[in-house]
């Protein structure tokens, strides 16, 4: 009983301080990234006053969204209408539950719930986050968010296909859907998105017999045959990323030109933040998903993985360097994404229904049958089971086991 | 005559979108470290940095009144400015100089000369049809205020504001 207490009061605390303390700030500085950028990207200068550079800029925003009259127009349902913008906003921050984003701080894995369905969490959980969009154009009882609602959500259920299935190749060559058991996988055999993966080289010494080793056998040419689909993977992934969060290529549910303001158009003050801050919130979590699935999450190569092995505080600086690098590289992501964004022009609605259901859904299918052919070429490996070995059990050591646990198949693959 | 559109036929490349992708993520991050790096800076940093001693001289910014090289006032109270200007910014209240002024000849004079700077389309008509060259459209630009009594430009500030201009007219001159 006392320790599911501990285990629950860690998550709290854990949850309670991923959100306030890391996500909702990095919300707010990416809103002010995104305008800093686009502006630079457009030879201008954006918001360069508020504090040093503008820092301050996201505080006073939140301000003046707090501060601002909370309007209802008189014809909306009420109900769904002040439901939509938490429906909005909650998914996205739910998907980061069991996104591992650090190694072990003060002895504590980083990951809030180490759940072994762990991608199918956030598949289902930001599938959600269309109900508030759906929900906020039906009930603000007006044509445009009307639209916007219905675009939006046919759009979502067709990515959501193409989502799902660019990542299979993933768990065939993993054979987990745990993340950080992937991620885990990841230390032993490199990246996922990287073609070669040398290992030999760290802190304590350069090993040149491994590192030949690494490179030039059997398995290297494997990873590397491996890596072409998994590069179309993380292609396909990014791209259904897009459209899932409603960044430009594919913002037809806000489409500004076309509907106004899209779904949010009836929506002031808070109401308003609320479902702008819920898209931000996607994104990052669409990106520490990218980062977990494809760029090993926390991991920095060369450096020791397991900070619990070393001394108090080399493994307290060792867990807070993990902590900040997974940040780094989704906050590298973010600014793909804004980059992205001010430079594409959005597409017709028919061409993205097209690529989407004629492009995505068949790339991706093709996709895992090639992963599946060349997985079962796989020459039989003499390294060590993969992956999973090394730090599969210290994180099963985490009392919190929800939800069902797949079966200890590991392919011996990678 | 029907007319029919050539669709220009695509190359696979063009086809796939993604070449076209990549090559404006290039132009797009030439100009994002441009501007980053501080070598193209077109945004002037207004209330600091200020265009003034560019702006030409027959820039059209707050109307003005002027004074002649003696200091003395050019008005002469005629109102053809009131008259003229389109939104009806100006309102004069001539005075009369008396009998035994020594500038008896010049008739009148502003006694209150007011622009509404709210009103003012700075369109220029006034300089134009003032035949004493009174009234001078100025390069200040700026006209702010907290309340609408602060943005109607009395003939005290007027004065401020236009300073002395030298010019062809002189009927405030003895000789005349």
């Amino acid at each position: 009983m006392a320790d599911i207490l501990i285990a629950l009061v860690l998550a709290l605390v854990k949850g309670v301080g991923l959100v306030f303390l890391i996500i909702l700030p990095m919300v707010s500085y990416t809103v002010y990234a995104e305008r800093r950028v686009s502006a630079m990207i457009q030879d201008r200068v954006g918001p360069n006053r508020v504090g040093p550079m503008g820092l301050i800029q996201p505080i006073a925003d939140a301000v003046k969204l707090l501060l601002k009259e909370d309007f209802t127009p008189a014809a909306v349902n009420k109900f769904y209408y002040w439901l939509a913008p938490a429906c909005a906003m909650a998914p996205a921050l739910m998907a980061l539950a069991v996104i591992p984003f650090g190694s072990y701080w003060f002895g504590q894995p980083m990951v809030v719930a180490n759940v072994d369905v762990g991608v199918l969490w956030v598949f289902a959980v930001s599938s959600l986050g269309v109900y508030g969009i759906v929900l906020a154009g039906w009930s603000s009882n007006s044509k445009y968010p009307f639209l916007g609602g219905i675009r939006s959500s046919s759009q979502m259920i067709s990515y959501e296909l193409s989502l799902g299935l660019s990542v299979i190749p993933i768990f065939l060559i993993c054979g987990t859907l745990n993340l950080p058991a992937i991620v885990g996988y990841q230390i032993e055999h490199g990246w996922l998105i990287s073609p070669i993966w040398i290992k030999g080289i760290s802190f304590t010494g350069i090993d040149f017999g491994q590192i030949a080793a690494s490179v030039f056998s059997v398995q290297a040419l494997f990873k590397f045959l491996l890596w072409i689909p998994l590069f179309i993977s993380f292609v396909v992934f990014t791209i259904s990323m897009f459209a899932e969060t409603n960044r430009l290529p594919f913002d037809l549910p806000e489409a500004e030109t076309e509907l106004v303001g899209g779904y949010h158009t009836e929506y002031s003050s808070m109401k308003f933040a609320l479902f702008f801050l819920g898209e931000y919130a996607a994104m990052i979590s669409g990106c520490a998903v990218i980062v977990t699935l494809f760029f090993g999450a926390w991991h920095i190569p060369f450096l020791p993985t397991d900070p619990r092995q070393l001394p108090l505080v080399w493994s307290i600086i060792l867990g807070f360097l993990h902590i900040t690098v997974f940040f780094i590289k989704v906050a590298v992501l973010l600014f793909f994404f804004i980059w992205v964004r001010w430079t594409l022009p959005r597409f017709r609605y028919d061409q993205l229904m097209r690529l989407g259901w004629y492009f995505f859904f068949e790339i991706a299918l093709a996709n895992i049958l090639l992963v599946a052919l060349i997985l079962a070429f796989y020459p039989s490996p003499q390294v060590s089971q993969p992956s999973t070995k090394a730090s599969k059990p210290a994180f099963l050591t985490n009392p919190i086991q929800l939800g069902y646990r797949a079966p200890k198949v590991v392919r011996n693959a990678g | 005559m029907a007319y029919k559109v050539v669709r220009t036929k695509l190359t696979f490349a063009e086809k796939i979108y993604l070449p076209a992708v990549l090559a404006g993520l290039g132009i797009t991050i030439k100009h994002f470290f441009r501007v980053l790096t501080g070598k193209k800076k077109e945004t002037m940093q207004y209330p600091e940095e200020r265009w003034d001693s560019h702006l030409p001289e027959h820039y059209r910014g707050a109307p003005t009144l002027v004074k002649d090289e003696h200091g003395k006032e050019r008005c002469v109270a005629c109102q053809l400015c009131e008259f003229i200007c389109p939104p009806r910014a100006i309102t004069i209240k001539p005075g009369e100089i008396p009998e035994d002024d020594r500038w008896r000849k010049v008739e009148k004079f502003p006694e209150e000369f007011e622009i509404d700077m709210i009103r003012c389309i700075y369109c220029g008509l006034c300089e134009e049809v003032c035949p004493e060259q009174a009234i001078f459209l100025r390069k200040d630009y700026a006209i702010t205020g907290l309340t609408r009594a602060e943005m109607v430009h009395d003939k005290k500030r007027l004065y401020e504001l236009g300073g002395v201009m030298t010019g062809l007219v002189f009927k405030w001159n003895e000789k005349k």
